[in-house]
Parts: C-alpha cells; structure tokens; sequence
C-alpha cells in the first residue's frame, strides 16, 4: 500500500460523498421537467444537509444508544461501500479487503441497522418500515448476488477489481447472460433504493412508505447523515452498475492524472444514468405493498437464469 | 516428555463425571452446584487447550479395559476430533459459567441433579468424538441421548414437557437404529467393530450407498435434518435454557461430527451423487428451517427452528465436499470442509450466546411468548448489547464471524462449474441461489428476533420490574460474544487450525493462496478476498470520524421529547408489531411452507377472536400416519390379546404343537 494509493482511496470517498447529493439532485430535476412541473435547483439536497446540521436534533424520550448509533454506523457503512465500489479506478488498496459478497454484506449491515433502529422507539410506523424493509431485502439481496455472482462467473473472481477489469478489456458485443443480469439489477437497485415501483421517496403517505417510516422519528443531523447515506447507496448502486454494464473509462491505476481523466466519464456516464432512473420513475406507477415480491421474485429468477445462460452458452 | 493429549482429555471427562457425582451430594445447595458449575467451566477451557495441542499433533491412540471381557474401549484422537473437542470445551466453558448463575431450586429437578445429568450429558459427549469402536461410540451415543432427555424434561410437572421430552428420545432412538445398522454394514462381514478395522475395508457399491444413507438418517436424526426435524422446536422450548444452548451449540455438532467421521474417514466419500443429495438435503433443510422461524412467536422455537437452518447449511456444506472429493478436486473440497467447519464453531458460539440470552430474559420476566416482550435493552443492558454480538453474527454480517463461514462457502460454491457431471453444473446455481436466500432470509428473522425482545417499547406493564442478569451470568455471554468477534476478525488463524483437519479428511488445506493474518484469500487475491480486521476497522474509523467531524463543525445538542409517530396522538405498546406481525410477509409469501388453520370472527360474535395457527406440514404428511399405522397394527394385536388366562395357554399349547410337528 502506497502513499499514493491511499490518496486516491481517499479521493474516490470524498468525490463520492460529494457527487451524491449532486446525483440526486439531478435525479429529481429530470423527475420534475418530465412531469412538466418547475424543478428545483440541483443543489438543494447540499442545502437541505447543511440545514439539518444546524438544527437541534430531537429524540424521543424512550430511544436507546442503538437509535443514536445507527445513522453514523450506516454512514459509515456506505462509506466503506464507496471505497470498494470502482467508480474512478479498479486497482485500490482498499479494493482487497472486501470483493463482492462483503459488499453486499455491507448493504445488509447497514440494513439491519437501520431496521433495528426504527423498532427502536415502539411506534407502529417504525415497526411496519421496518418489517417492510427487511421484507424487500430479504429478497432483493439474493438477487443482487447472483447477479454479481453472474459477473464473477465470467471473470472467474469475486473481486470488483478484476471483475471490471476483465469486462472492461472483452470484445464488445452483447452477452446474453449480462443483458438477463442487467435487467435484474435495475429491478433491485429500484427496490433498494427505495425508487418507485417499490417506494416512492416523495412520500409520507403512511399506507406506502417503507424507508420514510423507518426514519420517521430521526432529526437534524441524524436525519441529514441517514439521507446523505441513502443518496450515497444509489450513488453505489449507480457505479456498481455502471461498473458491471458499461465498464468504459474507469481508470486502472492510481495515478492522479488516470484518476482525472476518469471523473469526466463517471459524471457523464452517472448523468445519464440518472436521467434514465427518472424517466423509469416517472413512467411506471407505484405498486401495493404485497406486489412487490412478484416484482423481486421476477427479478430474483432473471439473475438465476442469468447465471444459467452463462453456464450454459458460457457467455 | 509432557502427558499425551489423549489421556489429558479422558481425565477431564472423568472429572466432569466426579464433578456431576459431587453434585449429588447435596442436591438441594445452591451454593455447592454453583461451585461445581465453575470448576465445569475450567475443565472446558482445559479441554480446549488440550485440543488445541492435539489438532496440531499426530493422531494417538488408546486401549482401555473397560466394558465387556472381549470388548476393550477403544479411544482415538485425531485431527477431526480435536477440532470438535475445542468446540464442545469453548462452548461448555462459557455454557457452564452461566449455569454456575442460572439453576435455581423450583419446582422441577433439583439443581444438584441437574448438575450430575450436566455434566455426564457434556462426558458423554467428549467419549463420543474421542471413541475408536463402534461399542463404546453407541454407549456414549446412548448415554448422551439420555442424559439430554432428562435434561429436556426438568419441568417434568408439566405435560407438554413431558411430551417434547419423549418425542425427543423416540427420534433419538429412531436415530440410534439407523447408527447401529451404518455401523453393522461398515464392518462387512469380518465382525470386527473398531473403527480401525472399518477404515481398512473398502465396501462394494450398493453396500457403501446403504452405509452412508444410515448414516444420513442416524445422524440426521440427532441434527434435525428435515424430515427428522420435529423433536428441535418441541424440545428446545420445553428445556433450561443452558442446556438448549448446550444442545444446540455442541450436541447438534457431534451429530455432524458422526456425519463426517463415517463419511470420509470410515467410507472414504466413494460415489459424487451423496454428495449431491446431502446438498439438496441440506438446502431444503435449510430454507424450510429459517422460513418457519420467520413464523414463529416463541423466541425458544425461534431459535431452534434457526438451528434447523444452520444444520442445513452444514449438511449442505457437507454435500459440496463428497462433490469435490469424487471429483478430484482437493483444494475446493478444502474450502468447502473449512466453510463447514468454521460455520459449525460459529454456530456452536452464536446460537449458545443467543439461547443463554433467552435464558436470562425467561429468568427476568417469566416470559418466553414474543409478543409479551418488548424494550428491555432500558432494563437489561448487558443482556440486550451482547445479544446484538449474536444477532449479528447469526444474520451473517461483516465483520462478525457468521460472515466468515458464509462467505467461504459461497467461494466454493461460485467456483464449483469446473465438474465434469453436466447435470450438477446446471443445478449449482439454483443451489447457491438457494442458500443466499435462506442467508437473507436469516437476516429478517433475526432482527425480528432482537426487535421485538429487546427494542420498542414493553408489551407488559410487568416488565419494568426485569432485572439484569447477574454476573456469571454475564461473564458466560462476555465470552461467547468475544468469541464471535475473535473467530469474525481473525479468520486467518482459525482456518490455520482448520487446516490440520483438511488435510487430513480431503487432503489439502484451506488457507492457501494470499491468506495472510490481515487477509483472507485462499485461492489468491486475484480471485477473491476479504479482510475483516480493514473492513471493521474502516467502518470503525468512519463512524468515529464523522461523529468528530459533525460534532466539530456544527454541535452535539441533542433534546428529548415524546415520540413523534407522524403526529399521532394515542400510542400504545399494543401498536408495536407484535411477533406475528412481524413475520406476516413471510407466512403470505411462503403459504405452501405452512399448514395454516385460520380462526375468523363472525359478524355476531360477542367476543371476536381472530387467531392463526401455522404449523409444519411434515406432521401431517409423515409423523401422524405413521402413528396411525402403529395404533392400527397395535389393535390388531389387540385381537389376539384377550386378557383371560386360558387363551393365552391355548396360544402356548398351539405353539408347541406347531414347534413340536416342525421338528419331527
């Protein structure tokens, strides 16, 4: 581990905590222009978090350490996440300490915590997200698996860094098990991320809510750090994607003039990527609650059958 | 030259034993069983150093003239039983410090008793792994059977206990059979029992199938395998909560242990298609076991049910080793016997915390029935924060140790498309699919498990008045959390360990490759690694940065205030998700899985009820014809047996007539 390579780490942290607020922000100005309605300025969650930073926070009178703990333990998870996505580069030191499955165990670390935290206070919109969050993630956690376990297949690896690299340098053309996952995972991202069809962020309409419900009782800078961190988990979600399907520009070494080069590309690829997210948004309509499963079911067998394909064409 | 480990290990069997005769004496002092509990303890730690040294020495041997005049105990130490001594002398040395602060005089067996059926329950279990026969292995089988009987059955004032208690030795015996028969095949026809004897014989085909699959159901039976699952949530429940960990954590591994012992040293794993039953065995096994969890409303069932599920990730586990080893594929099979290995101490160490823990909240609140919990981390802190150790363990998260294990396991699983049989290939998928559902699906029970007891507001004004536990009792969960800390972050040193069993089972070691004590990567860092110590230490790191940073640039004021709730005016603990609540999702999705009876209320009903009852399919389907079919045989003996004197002298005069005709 080199000076230089924990810089870099480093950089990609901090460039991903920087560009999510930015990425959602740009997410919610394409929502707003396609449903022909004003949008609001594309830095407003920057000013959102620094306006719940000022203010006092509030805790119920019955809550213990676990609901004070959880939102810096998330925040800390989708951290550790952001320095093991490849986003700007492949060859990171941090890269070995954790491949795919750790990943994904850091997404359910930060999960489970969170739902811990919304039972915490005893109230029935705690409870209710909570169940409903475990509930769309005990099945949208398997399917994000194997559709990294699709990836892995084809490059014999688990980890990010070689899956990406081998991706990246195969001849162009379209790989039928790659297509299957890909539609598998934007079914997950949606759901994990807490985007209509699943969940609609836009709302508190008490019914349909599953992250707002578990968040419900958290404030201030509690409040600001749980959703500077969900803004950070579709960022990762957005580069484990962009990393798997279109794995072009991400620099290979650590070199601040690779690394340079790569952030044009990653806000590019993110840009449309985020526009695309809200074109999906906007044309599909929210589904009851029990609905989902049929949703991550579908979801669950096309990453299955991803693997299958690729067993069997081996592509 | 120092004592061989061998007769250090039978020593401190035999002093279990004294210690559990001791306990006899006088059965009715708390004081003295609290004594002999901790002189337990230390015993179990001694073992464990013992083992350690074995696990690293050459297999040792003994002879003792015991038992019958021609059958001399036959005693054996190697690598595989070592390793299980240092899981049953860890997991007993804090199991039993907790006891030292958990039996207390009541109604049912007095302490002392229990002590001495405690601890001949625990030497029991030390001669089973250390025997080298098949005599002594069903004596020490048996005895273990009996003593945990008895153990389940404390609260023998109580009816259902006493039927858990023999539903339990009904299956055991079940089980035993099915050992006893292995063991008659194995030794093919020479009539020689000891284990040495059998190793050497190499059984034709059909012969070795039918050995494995007695094995299979034998020990399967004692695991809880599907369908000989029955007796866990029925017996769990019904005993004190150290001897469910005891059970649970150690006596569920013997049964693994017995597995492995036949199948790769006594029949050398022959045939790769045992391997692939015992993997779908072990999968459906698993996935029935955590979705019937998610359902239940008793924490006790809860967990046994999630026993059920780890058993079949082991047996699973189990099943990708015969696949590798027939295969010809060491270094996998190394993998796959260190994911199952590493997962059955993880167990051992995850689920006896979180039954201990269930012990303490039964003691504090008289309460087992979830959705009379609720909030008790306020009352019972230490409790509550080591249970969090278990609960995360055991939903299978970085950096904790029930990670470790799943994750070597999927490594082997991801990699297993290099075998030649086209067929498995096509189904690996679905069976590593399978597994990481019931991996996530042990996720949403186990919080459901830590939610309900231990956060949210109490359902029962009466559980203001719980009390923490006290201090045995904490130590034995401090122990059994570090435990799962030190096997998630140092995995490296475990797999070390590991490796003397490997070789000598599959014939290759695990922790090859880039595996370093920071990094484990045992088929090279290119392929796949993790590092628990960075992972943990970064999430560490950060949590603690940005508490600094946050508190630094803006402020740390915090107000407290009634809960908000969405501005709703009225709430009640009775809003909370009670526990069915809680694992409604799963009942819908999964109402195949179930045998469910609904009770609706009518529109007239004065007082309307509503009440579901979902119970396992595998009663209906297997238990109860086959207890139809005996009562049916039963009464068709019961027309020959009339009760009056002179018929039975009819059947005897017939009888010798018939013998006398057959002989002239």
């Amino acid at each position: 581990m080199t000076i230089t390579g924990l810089f870099s780490q480093l950089l990609q942290v901090v460039v991903a905590l920087a560009l999510a607020p930015l990425l959602i922000g740009w997410v919610n100005q394409c929502r707003a222009w396609l449903s022909n309605r004003r949008a609001p300025p594309i830095t407003l969650p920057y000013r959102t978090i620094r306006k719940l930073f000022t203010k006092d926070a509030v805790v119920a009178d019955n809550a213990s350490p676990i609901f004070r703990i959880t939102p810096y333990v998330v925040f800390g998870a989708m951290c550790c996440a952001a320095a093991i996505v490849p986003s700007l580069a492949t060859t990171l030191p941090f890269a070995s300490a954790a491949d795919a499955i750790a990943l994904v165990g850091l997404f359910a670390l930060a999960r489970v915590f969170i739902a811990l935290a919304a039972m915490d206070i005893g109230t029935s919109f705690g409870s209710l997200g909570a169940r409903r969050e475990m509930f769309i993630g005990f099945l949208a956690e398997p399917a994000l698996l194997m559709v990294l376990f699709t990836a892995s297949l084809i490059s014999g690896s688990t980890s990010l860094a070689t899956i990406v690299d081998t991706l990246a340098h195969r001849e162009l053309g379209i790989y039928p098990s790659l297509a299957f996952a890909g539609v598998a995972f934007t079914m997950v991202s949606l759901a994990e991320n807490a985007r209509i069809p699943i969940d609609n962020p836009a709302t508190h309409l008490e019914l349909t809510m599953i992250h707002e419900a578990m968040v419900l009782e958290y404030s201030a800078r509690h409040l600001a750090l749980l959703e500077w961190a969900s803004w950070l988990k579709l960022f990762n979600y957005s580069c484990i994607g962009l990393a798997l399907f279109v794995p072009f520009g991400i620099a290979s070494g650590t070199g601040w003039t690779e690394l340079l080069a790569a952030a044009p590309a990653l806000i590019g690829k993110l840009a449309i990527g985020g526009a695309l997210l809200a074109l999906i948004e906007t044309l599909s309509a929210k589904l009851r609650v029990f609905r989902a499963p049929e949703f991550l079911g579908t979801a669950f067998m096309l990453a299955v059958l991803a693997m299958l394909v690729n067993l069997l064409l081996g592509s | 030259m120092s004592p061989a480990p061998l007769a250090l290990i039978g020593f401190a069997a035999a002093a279990w034993l004294a210690i559990g005769a001791a306990g006899l004496i006088r059965p009715r002092s708390l004081r003295a069983v609290r004594t002999l509990f901790s002189l337990g303890s230390v015993l179990g730690v001694a073992i464990a150093v013992v083992a350690c040294v074995a696990l690293a020495g050459s297999p040792e041997s003994a002879v003792l003239p015991l038992g019958l005049p021609d059958l001399p105990f036959h005693l054996r130490v190697d690598a595989l039983s070592a390793f299980f001594l240092l899981l049953l002398g860890s997991a007993t040395a804090a199991i039993s410090l907790f006891s030292a602060g958990y039996f207390r005089s009541g109604s049912g067996t007095a302490p002392g008793l229990i002590c001495f059926q405690y601890h001949a329950f625990v030497a029991a279990m030390v001669l089973v792994l250390i025997a080298d026969d098949a005599y002594v292995f069903m004596v020490a089988w048996e005895t273990m059977a009996l003593a945990s009987y008895f153990l389940v059955t404390t609260d023998h004032r109580i009816p259902e206990i006493r039927r858990a208690g023999f539903l339990y030795l009904l299956i055991a015996h079940v089980g035993a059979i099915a050992i006893l028969l292995c063991f008659g095949v194995l030794q093919g026809g020479h009539g020689d029992y000891t284990f040495a004897a059998m190793r050497s014989i190499t059984l034709p085909g059909w012969w070795g199938s039918a050995a494995f699959f007695l094995a299979l159901t034998g020990f399967g039976a004692k695991a809880g395998v599907l369908p000989l699952h029955v007796w866990l949530p029925e017996a769990h429940p019904a005993a004190p909560s150290p001897v469910s960990a005891l059970m649970s954590g150690v006596m569920l591994k013997t049964a693994i242990y017995g597995l492995l012992r036949v199948t790769f040293d006594l029949l050398g794993a022959q045939l790769w298609w045992w391997g692939a039953i015992a993997l779908a065995l072990g999968l459906v096994s698993a996935l029935f076991g955590v979705i019937f969890a998610a359902a239940q409303t008793d924490m006790k069932r809860l967990l046994a049910y999630s026993s059920i599920e780890n058993i079949g990730i082991l047996v699973a586990a189990m099943g990708l080793v015969i696949l590798f080893k027939t295969n010809a594929k060491p270094l996998l099979a190394a993998i796959a016997l260190a994911a199952l290995l590493y997962h059955a101490l993880n167990h051992a160490m995850f689920k006896s915390l979180l039954f201990l823990a269930t012990g303490s909240v039964l003691h504090a609140t008289k309460e087992r029935s979830l959705g009379k919990l609720g909030g008790l981390i306020h009352r019972m802190p230490w409790v509550a924060w080591l249970a969090l150790a278990g609960t995360l363990a055991s939903a299978g998260l970085p950096p904790l140790n029930g990670f470790v294990s799943e994750w070597l396991l999927l490594q082997a699983f991801l990699f297993t498309p290099t075998l030649p049989q086209s067929f498995i290939n096509m189904l690996v998928p679905l069976a590593a699919a399978a597994l990481v559902l019931a991996v996530a699906l042990a996720g949403y029970v186990m919080v459901k498990f830590y939610g309900v007891i231990f956060l949210g507001r109490p359902r029962e004004p009466s559980l203001a008045y719980a009390q923490d536990a006290g201090g045995f009792e904490r130590a034995g969960l401090v122990a059994l959390a570090a435990a799962c800390v030190l096997l998630g972050i140092f995995p490296a040193t475990v797999l070390a360990a590991i490796d003397h069993v490997t070789s000598l089972l599959v014939g290759s070691q695990a922790s090859g490759g880039d595996t370093s004590w920071l990094l484990l990567a045992p088929l090279g860092a290119e392929r796949s690694s993790y590092s628990p110590l960075i992972v943990l230490g970064a999430i560490v790191g950060a949590v603690l940065i940005t508490i600094q940073l946050v508190h630094r640039m803006w402020h740390g004021r915090v107000r407290r205030a009634p809960a908000w709730d969405c501005g709703f005016p009225l709430q009640t603990p009775r809003m909370q998700d009670t526990a069915e609540g809680f694992g409604q999702p799963i009942r819908q999705v999964f109402e195949p899985f179930f045998r469910i009876e609904r009770h609706l209320p009518s529109p007239f009903d004065a007082k309307p009820r509503y009440s579901v009852v979902a119970s396992d399919h595998w009663w209906h389907w297997l238990y109860l014809p086959i207890a139809r079919a005996a009562e049916a045989v039963a009464r068709l003996f019961g027309l020959i047996q009339r009760g009056r004197i002179s018929v039975y002298l009819t059947y005897s005069f017939v009888t010798l007539l018939a013998l006398l005709l057959f002989v002239l």
